[in-house]
């Protein structure tokens, strides 16, 4: 079962390596200066040139070795990355990409093509001077007979599958090394861990090489390891001099070589910069000033140590937890029934143990939202360029997590939405002067936890919709009869119809009038909602509203005539006693909570219980973001571990059920769904105002 | 229920489970029955259209409980000792969904063959003559091979 297809393993490794490298060359697209972004960036290409020839994809390994020494130039500060560099970076970017996932559908005229562009640009602006650090990157080699290493490893640097002694072998390709192991870091034999690496080793490397080459050889094992490197002298270095460190912290390569004591008054000290010329027999210890904090965070995540897992085991194991909590559910209704003390202790055991593996479980399975933003930053950037119109581009709430299943579900939704709010919304340069707005167009993609809900909001900062415009697409279509009363709200509505489009022309992106009305469906079947809001000339939000999860939720068990229902515990603010005032008022449909007019359903009615109704009728107020709706019921009976199971195609009419879920007798439940119960209590509320007022 | 049988005999004959609504014997294609089980408590479903008033729980699966006498117009009986529920796989939009049909009474799985198999008379009929396959013959009485995906649609 484990047994997976190496080139498998390569393709998913790779696609992980593309959007790092996708991304930071957008980054750079937007902060030239920013060298982290061209490390990462390059340590990409390295591992896709590295894993390409180890797993056989030889034309990856060469066209990738090619892109790279291109690269290697904007590495060294020679050259600026220009917005058309980035072009073509991400242009061979996408031909690699092919090459690992089609490699039959590719032509090597393209692959070439890429390449002499991006040499075209590599080599064109070569500047008349060497930039300032690039003699600081590669230290005068003539002075230098070598290098003096000081290498150590993470004790578990053994069981990820590297060996130090073909690092060691590597680093003797280099030339001619001295190699001596330093054994005092190793314990009696009783408190040896076999699978532990003890040793450290003093390496002195004569050959003339830069410390790039070096670096090369410890690039995949950088954060698991301590270098300590030193140019060798003609006179022998006292002690290595701890010049850049890598840890998990900051594994950034220093940039600067500092000289070691006796070459304190040799050049390179000279050129270095002001803090190593003030002290320089500190042993400077040069860091980079720190990355912005989106930097930071990425780099967090690199040291907790992740595993890869089929999403399909996720999605068996979280079945399997389901069942778990409906058997649960049995064994704590039985302990109650019986008086037998020990049995209650184990049933609230076990209750626990799975309400927390439950957790677990579903932790698990959320991903952050912002792997999906990050797609979404090429498209603007392509649809920009294509469409003439500069957008920038704003994400927050990249952290918002979501369960993963529907964050695949989103993608086609939001990349639907997202051209609607270029190619429709953001007005051309012109006229966008004409308005007087600025020439950028600003799309922002956010998303937020709300209650039970996540939002995910697009806007955009153009024209708004065209209201008369859709009006009147609407009646040339019979959608609606000329001159019917229709408020802006339900005009918009038109625009999920299937098959309609207002715009003039159709281009190549959009106004076929496909995609709005699939992006409704998507959402719904996600049991989400979608929202239009529009400012006329001041731009559009589209809001998704998406219930957390698809599996399992904390519910409210209640009690209405012999039926009982579920209703999900994120969306209950508080429950009351309805009041015999409030009973007599059987006409006003709502209560009074502190103050607050409150409508609420009686959910006898709605349900059509039989039997009489309990003398007490308790109300559950429930809210969805503002609104707060009442809910009557007969009976509260309590938290219930609710495992959803969706209604099937036969009950697809019912709209205020979300679900069903099987109690611990074994008999089914229905979910009672929010946001249809609030809005029917609002419209029922809004009428009766309205009939009140008349 | 061998499906293979059932399969290769297609041509001449057809395996069917044998149901009795009411007065009525209904001949359901054996390949869409999975299971009969014994009647469940239900939970009712408020708002839902009157032929698939509940739904049930089957091994872990919420399916809705369809009743085919209120399609046909015949009275509820309660349950009895009889009553069981035949849970059969239609398809819907292309995509499989289990539904438990209400009996009063099943029979026993047999064959009835082509050669038995009437005409559905235009006349003389209170039910819809779209949610009836076929009528045929089965031990000298008429049964009625209902077209499941028509009713629950």
């Amino acid at each position: 079962m484990s047994a997976m297809d190496p080139a498998e393993v390569f393709r998913q490794e790779a696609s992980e390596l593309f959007e790092v490298l996708e991304g930071a060359l957008l980054d750079l697209g937007q902060c030239p200066d920013d060298r982290e972004l061209v490390d990462s960036a390059f340590r990409a290409l390295h591992t896709i040139k590295g894993s390409g020839a180890m797993f056989g994809f030889d034309k990856v390994a060469s066209f990738t070795h090619e892109f790279e020494t291109a690269f290697d130039r904007v590495r060294k500060g020679e050259i600026k990355p220009t917005q058309e560099l980035i072009s073509v970076a991400l242009a061979a970017k996408d031909y690699i990409r092919a090459l690992i996932e089609d490699p039959q559908s590719t032509d090597d005229i393209i692959g070439e093509a890429i390449l002499d562009d991006l040499k075209r640009f590599v080599s064109a602006d070569k500047p008349a001077a060497p930039v300032v650090e690039a003699p600081l990157l590669s230290p005068p080699e003539s002075k230098q007979a070598g290098w003096h290493l000081y290498l150590e490893f993470d004790s578990h640097i053994l069981r990820n599958g590297s060996n130090p002694l073909d690092l060691l072998e590597d680093l003797c390709k280099l030339g001619p090394c001295f190699v001596v192991p330093v054994t005092d870091g190793i314990p009696f034999l009783d408190e040896m861990e076999p699978e532990d690496c003890y040793l450290k080793w003093d390496v002195k490397l004569h050959a003339a090489c830069t410390k790039d080459a070096i670096d090369d050889v410890f690039m995949f094992v950088q954060d698991e390891m301590k270098l300590t490197l030193s140019p060798l002298q003609r006179v022998e270095a006292l002690a290595p001099v701890p010049l850049f460190q890598l840890s998990e912290e900051e594994p950034v390569i220093a940039e600067m070589a500092a000289p070691v004591v006796e070459a304190v008054a040799e050049q390179p000290v000279a050129r270095a910069k002001p803090q190593s010329e003030a002290k320089p027999e500190t042993k400077p210890e040069i860091k980079r000033e720190a990355a912005p904090a989106r930097r930071e965070d990425g780099k967090q995540e690199r040291g907790i140590a992740t595993v890869r897992v089929q999403a399909e085991r996720l999605d068996e194991l979280m079945d399997r937890v389901g069942e778990l909590v409906i058997a649960q559910a049995r064994l704590t209704q039985l302990a109650a029934s019986g008086s037998d003390l020990s049995i209650k202790m184990i049933a609230e055991e076990i209750e626990r143990l799975a309400s927390s593996l439950r957790d677990t479980t579903m932790g698990a399975r959320m991903v952050p939202i912002g792997s999906l933003f990050g797609r979404f930053r090429r498209l603007v950037h392509d649809l920009s360029r294509d469409l003439s119109k500069p957008v920038e581009f704003v994400t927050s709430g990249e952290d918002t997590e979501l369960d993963k299943t529907m964050i695949e579900c989103l993608a086609d939704p939001l990349v639907h939405l997202i051209r609607n709010a270029i190619d429709h919304g953001i007005e051309d340069t012109a006229t966008r002067a004409a308005n007087g707005k600025t020439d950028q167009g600003r799309i922002e993609l956010a998303a937020v936890h709300s209650g039970a809900q996540v939002l995910v909001t697009v806007k955009d900062n153009g024209g708004g919709l065209n209201t008369a415009r859709i009006r009147a697409k609407a009646e040339e279509q019979g959608l609606i009869a000329a001159g019917a009363v229709l408020t802006d709200h339900e005009i918009h509505q038109f625009l999920f119809h299937p098959g309609f489009s207002t715009a003039q022309t159709i281009s190549a992106l959009s106004g076929r009038g496909v995609g709005m009305d699939v992006v409704k469906r998507t959402i719904e079947n996600m049991r989400g909602s979608i929202d239009l809001s529009t400012r006329p000339g001041q731009g559009t939000t589209v809001t998704l509203r998406l219930p957390l999860t698809l599996a399992i939720i904390e519910g409210l068990l209640i009690r209405v005539g012999e039926g009982r229902y579920i209703i999900p515990l994120s969306a209950v603010e508080e429950c009351v006693e309805l009041t015999a005032e409030d009973e007599r008022s059987r006409g006003r449909n709502f209560l009074n909570v502190r103050g607050n007019l409150v409508p609420f359903l009686r959910l006898r009615e709605l349900m059509a219980a039989s039997g009489a109704p309990d003398q007490h009728q308790k109300t559950i107020i429930i809210s969805t973001g503002e609104t707060r709706v009442g809910l009557v019921a007969d009976q509260i009976i309590g938290n219930h571990q609710t495992v959803i199971k969706s209604l099937s195609k036969l009950h697809s009419d019912v709209t205020i059920f979300s679900g069903a879920t099987i109690l611990g007798d074994g008999t089914a439940a229905l979910i009672l769904d929010v946001a249809q119960l609030v809005s029917l209590a609002q419209s029922k509320f809004e009428k009766q105002h309205i009939n009140e007022a008349a | 229920m061998n499906g293979g049988l059932a399969g290769e005999q297609q041509s001449s004959a057809m395996q069917v489970v044998m149901i009795g609504l009411g007065e009525e014997k209904f001949a359901l294609d054996a390949g869409l029955v999975r299971e009969i089980i014994d009647p469940v408590p239900v939970t009712q479903v408020a708002g839902a259209r009157a032929f698939v008033p509940s739904v049930i729980n089957v091994r872990g699966n919420v399916i809705p409980l369809a009743d085919l006498r209120i399609r046909f117009g015949m009275p509820q009986l309660d349950n009895s000792a009889d009553t069981r529920i035949v849970v059969i796989e239609i398809e819907i939009d292309n995509e499989p969904v289990l539904v438990g049909v209400t009996a009063d009474k099943v029979y026993e799985v047999t064959e009835i063959s082509q050669a038995d198999v009437q005409q559905t008379p235009r006349v003389g009929m209170h039910w819809k003559p779209e949610f009836i396959r076929f009528i045929a013959k089965w031990r000298e009485e008429f049964v009625i091979v209902p077209n499941m995906e028509r009713i629950l649609n």
